[in-house]
């Protein structure tokens, strides 16, 4: 690599600048208070731990996303945590090992060998919130009004949720008697709701056990899908009603607090169905293609770590959130001070900076461009002065 | 938000094949699309536009949102991955085969083989599902001449007539995947531009099972 190619960075590795990493903390800061104020307790699992512990069941591709290393001191594997998720929920179920509700939040960096979509970046920073030990929906209620309360936090507007159900597909296949490869290929055309490709997927079987399937392609928009859903599913699987009702409750109780939200039901999608155990969600805003914030429930996850505990959370990535939030304003201006030894300058300093003024030392020469005032003294009091600038 | 409604379609013949479908479900480009040499056209809808591209960039458009939707052929899909997408509907159009295809006679010794293609995710998939170790060759175009110059054994292309193959002492031999247009979807436009989109995909499908039945 010759001398100009040093300051290259990896594909999908990027640097926040000042400017949109003042942002990044700040809103990093605010929402991690908002889920303390929430009663979620904050936790900083490490950057890497033995894969026994990370890659617990949590989607196969998590497996492919970890960077991995060798311990030097065991000789074991490590990864470098590509998603937060499987170490809080060692947390609760072997170090914290609490019997009733558990909330825990977390922000942290982690990494990924490729980026999980087009343009998304291998080192987001995750934030997110987990419930454990409450198997109510009221539960998966908290955690979608949280996810949607980050969003608006973070000024984001025009949010849609998405909700969805991995009992129904679950109840659907369980009536159609189909192989491991078959399997495969349904689920992979039902993601892409690829009529076609179920067609011929399913071309051997029942007739009616293929038309449920396909008919699950149809079942997404507003709320509609619901009674069209439930007349599909009456006699034909019924076993999927109560993922139905389930929907139904948690909707209106989270339109109760967020009148006029656009709720999109999606009742074939199947993202994270190998690990999901029930509600799943994710919110859209217009202009990203993909989901900026999702989560669901997830029981059960804990069982390795010795305590199988109902589970349920959102994360969201906070590079993402930033590339979309409203332009910053041009930034607090700062106040210069002459480098000067007199105690009554440092008090003032000290005075300013507690009050959250930003006091820039011009180091004996031209004030820095940042300040557009300065410490005077006049009459013996240190005073803040407009700079006059430009008038030569 | 009232962005336009932004279809991506498929230069070439896909396209003179789409627009007749578009114009019966009511959206007709105001110009040639032929003889311009716009990029984006406005439509007799004022809320959709359409945007001619490359096969391989429609995926590309959709998936970043730069395009709600898009017709593109299902070799593009199987090539470059539909993830990330929703492909509702088989518009039927474009009809074609995508086969592998070797000189007239050819015998396989069981050894590594020598496949010349431009899909060279699909004949990797396909050759390793079929047992054989495949030594794949990257070309762009004129794949009947690399097994003409010694640079193959066998090609994988996409098989229309056969007309080009057997001019070149060709034959056809295993069929890969039948090959027409879908109607892909942006994920999240689906979501938030759920009604329009979903009339597209309602009149677009009625429109091909009703062409679908005058040909049967």
């Amino acid at each position: 690599m010759t001398m100009v190619d040093r300051w290259q960075l990896p594909d999908g590795v990027e640097e926040v600048l000042p400017a949109q990493a003042e942002l990044v903390e700040r809103l990093r800061r605010q929402l991690l208070d908002l889920y303390r104020s929430w009663g979620y307790q904050l936790v900083i699992p490490p950057l890497m731990e033995f894969t026994e512990s990370l890659l617990i069941g949590l989607g196969q591709d998590l497996d492919l996303l970890t960077f991995k290393l060798t311990d030097q001191f065991s000789g074991r594997t490590m990864g470098v945590r590509a998603d937060i998720t499987p170490q809080v929920a060692r947390i609760d179920a072997h170090s914290l090992a609490e019997q009733g509700v558990t909330r825990l939040c977390y922000a942290g960096s982690t990494l990924h060998t490729r980026p999980k979509s087009l343009m998304a970046s291998r080192s987001p920073i995750q934030l997110g919130a987990e419930l454990y030990g409450d198997n109510s929906l009221a539960a998966d209620v908290e955690v979608v009004r949280l996810m949607l309360t980050t969003l608006e936090a973070a000024g984001l507007a025009d949010i849609t949720l998405d909700l969805g159900h991995v009992g129904v597909y679950e109840a659907v296949l369980a009536t159609a008697n189909l192989s491991a490869d078959q399997e495969k290929t349904v689920f992979d055309a039902l993601q892409r709701k690829s009529v076609p490709d179920l067609q011929l997927a399913l071309a051997g079987e029942e007739q009616g056990i293929a038309d449920l399937i396909i008919a699950l392609v149809g079942l997404h928009g507003d709320e509609t899908v619901l009674a069209d859903a439930r007349e599909l599913f009456a006699e034909k699987a019924s076993a999927a009603l109560p993922a139905v009702d389930a929907l139904q409750e948690v909707a209106i109780a989270v339109r109760r607090q967020h009148p006029g939200l656009d709720i999109y039901f999606d009742l074939a999608e199947l993202r994270g169905y190998h690990y999901h155990t029930g509600i799943v969600f994710a919110a859209y805003v217009p202009g990203h293609g993909q989901a900026l914030a999702n989560g669901g429930r997830y029981n059960d996850v804990g069982a390795v770590f010795g305590r199988a505990r109902p589970a349920t959370g959102f994360a969201t990535d906070l590079k993402a959130l930033m590339t979309l939030l409203p332009a910053s304003d041009a930034g607090q201006g700062a106040i210069s001070m002459p480098d000067a030894d007199d105690p009554a300058l440092a008090a003032k300093v000290n005075e300013l900076r507690a009050a959250g003024e930003i006091v820039i030392n011009a180091l004996g020469a031209e004030a820095n461009p940042r300040c557009d005032q300065e410490l005077v003294l006049e009459a013996g009091q240190w005073q803040v002065q407009a700079i006059q600038r430009g008038q030569v | 938000m009232n962005k336009k409604l932004t279809i991506a379609l498929t230069k070439g013949r896909i396209l003179k094949e789409t627009l007749p479908l578009l114009a019966r479900a009511g959206i007709e480009p105001l110009e040639d699309v032929g003889t311009s040499r716009k990029l984006v056209f406005e439509t007799s809808q004022d809320d959709v536009q359409l945007v001619i591209i490359r096969g391989t960039d429609v995926p590309t458009y959709v998936r970043h949102g730069a395009a709600d939707m898009g017709v593109v052929g299902k070799d593009v899909l199987l090539e470059h991955g539909a993830e990330g997408l929703y492909e509702p509907l088989d518009l039927g159009i474009a009809r074609c085969r995508l086969m592998t295809a070797g000189p007239v006679g050819w015998q396989s010794t069981g050894a590594r083989i020598r496949v010349a293609t431009k899909f060279v995710n699909i004949t990797r998939r396909y050759f390793a599902r079929q047992g054989v170790h495949a030594e794949l060759i990257k070309l762009y175009g004129a794949m009947e001449l690399a097994p003409i110059m010694n640079l193959a054994d066998l090609i994988v292309d996409i098989v229309d007539t056969g007309n080009t193959l057997r001019a070149n002492g060709m034959a056809p031999l295993a069929e890969i995947a039948s090959i027409s247009s879908r109607l892909v979807v942006n994920k999240a436009a689906m979501r938030s531009r759920y009604s329009t989109i979903q009339r597209v995909i309602e009149d677009l499908t009625e429109i091909v099972q009703d062409s679908d039945n005058a040909t049967a």
